[in-house]
């Protein structure tokens, strides 16, 4: 059945991606965290969570959390929707983009506590069941990526440059879409993707 | 992270209180800024006052002028009709820094109480006298291409990283802030400070203060005014050197000016003697480039900064000609 070997490739993938970020987290994790003389209080502190209201693609959810999870780990730990990428995790390339309240923000330096009461829109929201929202299928159509990992994070970006007004023309859409870095240099099929979106005229 | 208690205020008056009692708690804004620090461990509170929620986010039309609360938004501003029609040179500013995803949630008090980029200072292994006083400055041997050409001190190289304070510095924007003991008015100009011997103090904020909102006075700037970023790419990225440049023109004789450069010292670097030095002078290439010169007097260059020298007077010059509307 196809959609079944689709479900194992997915897997797969997470798999692959799982281990990888295991690997580079052993790589990245800054020695210093370890030799940090307050490092084990830290682990050992009792972490007190407090209560937390938001709206996520439509569903409200009453959540637990510490004060310190950002919405980005938030969402893929906790909820599971790891649709939302995990990149840099320093604001420096957007994979982690979503709305919150129809706003595009990086979720890796938004504190989930200070989301309470919005509405979180992230790229598991956006399509209408099976049809695929306008941008998804633009970026299909364009090859508005390669290896898809800044992806997510590019459509969520472009809806909101949209949506503001900043995509009349492939300069200010390069320059309002310059928050999302991609690796793979997918920019020229990303930009028109956005311009056949804004010229078709459809509400997104 | 580490772990830290979390409280939210919703008035000023609740935000304060909550400092004057655990005044080793830190407010959050957007929290672009504070939360990037503490995952890398520079900064630590046991407490962050969310402050994100306080009413004071409306621009508002005041007499002679605009009062932009503190809680606005980067992009809200820089997106504001009064603001674009007034004081273009703060919308320019404002759309050169960070990205779209970083000012929607980036405020005008937190703008202004980011804290540099020096790589030192974020590395927590490496001497920083900024991040702990006493351990030396990394950077005034080390790796300094982003580093200031003016004003420094034997204990701090570094820059302040904002665009948006350049334009405002530029456009004689006052702070208002509030404390304990009041509200009380600094001048844009003095908000910032220079390193000297202490240079873990970035501004002249109390740190029982709050800042409520920054003004700005009416402006003739609203026709003249460019704001030039030059950085490592197009977009995205944190000034080499940037210039606020504003003219009030009469034909083409210059009525007032003025002029501000960002990247190129611990605080937004006004120039006044160039502005004043350009009042009644013709517009030309040739004014622009003495005033350039006449704003390098005193730059003093490192190891891998020297390049500024020459970027920083022709920026100058670049916006000059921009705002003038003479093009290359
Ligand atoms: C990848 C990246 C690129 C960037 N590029 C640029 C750039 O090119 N140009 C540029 O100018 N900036 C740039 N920035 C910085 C960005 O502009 C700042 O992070 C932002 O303006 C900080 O505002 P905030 O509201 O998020 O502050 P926060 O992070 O919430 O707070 C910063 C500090 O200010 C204090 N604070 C906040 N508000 C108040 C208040 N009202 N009263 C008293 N204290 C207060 C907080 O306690 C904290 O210490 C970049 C940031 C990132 C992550
Ligand atoms: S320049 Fe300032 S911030 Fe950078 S290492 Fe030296 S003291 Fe620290
Ligand atoms: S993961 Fe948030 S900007 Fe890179
Ligand atoms: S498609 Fe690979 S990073 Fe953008």
């Amino acid at each position: 059945m196809k959609t079944s070997k689709k479900t194992i490739e997915n897997e797969a993938r997470r798999d692959f991606l799982k281990q990888s970020s295991v690997l580079s987290a052993l790589v990245l994790s800054p020695e210093k965290a370890i030799k940090d003389p307050n490092w084990d209080e830290k682990i050992a502190a009792p972490f007190e969570k407090v209560p937390l209201k938001l709206e996520i693609n439509g569903v409200k959810h009453t959540l637990n959390v510490e004060p310190r999870t950002t919405l980005l780990d938030l969402l893929r730990e906790q909820l599971h929707l790891t649709g939302t990428k995990k990149g840099c995790d320093y604001g420096q390339c957007g994979a982690c983009t979503v709305h919150s309240d129809g706003q595009r923000i990086n979720s890796c330096l938004t504190l989930a506590v200070t989301e309470e009461g919005k509405k979180i829109t992230t790229i598991e929201g956006l399509a209408k069941g099976d049809t695929l929202h306008p941008m998804q299928e633009a970026f299909v159509k364009h090859d508005g990526f390669q290896c898809g990992y800044c992806t997510p994070g590019q459509i969520m970006s472009a809806v909101a440059c949209i949506r503001e007004g900043h995509a009349n023309s492939e300069d200010e859409i390069r320059e309002y879409m310059s928050g999302n870095i991609c690796r793979c240099g997918a920019y020229p099929n990303i930009v028109d993707a956005i311009m056949d979106v804004k010229k078709g005229g459809q509400t997104v | 992270m580490k772990a830290f208690q979390y409280v939210r205020a919703n008035t000023a008056k609740s935000a304060l209180e909550a400092l004057a009692k655990d005044p080793s708690a830190q407010f959050i804004a957007g929290g672009t800024n504070l939360v990037d620090l503490m995952k890398r461990g520079v900064t630590a509170p046991d407490k962050l006052i969310d402050i994100s929620r306080l009413p004071l986010n409306k621009i508002e039309k005041v007499a002679n002028g605009v009062r932009i609360g503190a809680m606005s938004l980067n992009s809200q501003v820089a997106d504001d009709k009064l603001i674009l029609e007034k004081w273009p040179l703060l919308a320019q500013a404002l759309n050169a820094g960070a990205s779209a995803q970083l000012r929607n949630k980036a405020t005008v008090g937190g703008n202004m109480l980011q804290r540099t980029r020096c790589g030192y200072f974020y590395d927590t292994e490496m001497p920083c006298n900024k991040r702990q006083p006493g351990t030396g400055c990394g950077a005034k041997e080390g790796y300094n291409r982003m580093h200031a050409i003016f004003g420094t001190s034997e204990h701090c190289i570094a820059v302040h990283p904002s665009d948006m304070c350049v334009a405002l510095v530029a456009l004689d924007a006052a702070v208002v802030v509030q404390g304990p003991k009041g509200e009380r008015t600094i001048p844009f100009t003095e908000f910032h400070r220079l390193p000297g011997d202490r240079p873990e103090k970035d501004n002249t904020l109390g740190k029982d203060e709050l800042i409520v909102a920054v003004t700005l006075p009416d402006s003739p700037y609203t026709q003249h005014a460019h704001y030039l970023k030059v950085r490592d790419r197009a977009s995205y990225a944190f000034a080499l050197v940037s210039v606020a440049a504003a003219l009030e023109l009469e034909g083409k004789t210059i009525k007032s000016a003025r002029l501000a450069m960002g990247g190129v010292a611990h605080k937004p670097w006004r120039l006044q003697e160039v502005e004043k030095a350009l009042v009644g002078k013709t517009v030309s290439e040739a004014t622009f480039q003495q005033a350039a010169q006449q704003a390098m007097a005193g730059a003093r260059a490192f190891e891998y900064n020297a390049f500024k020298l020459k970027l920083a007077p022709n920026t100058i010059v670049e916006a000059l000609k921009m705002a003038a509307g003479l093009t290359a």
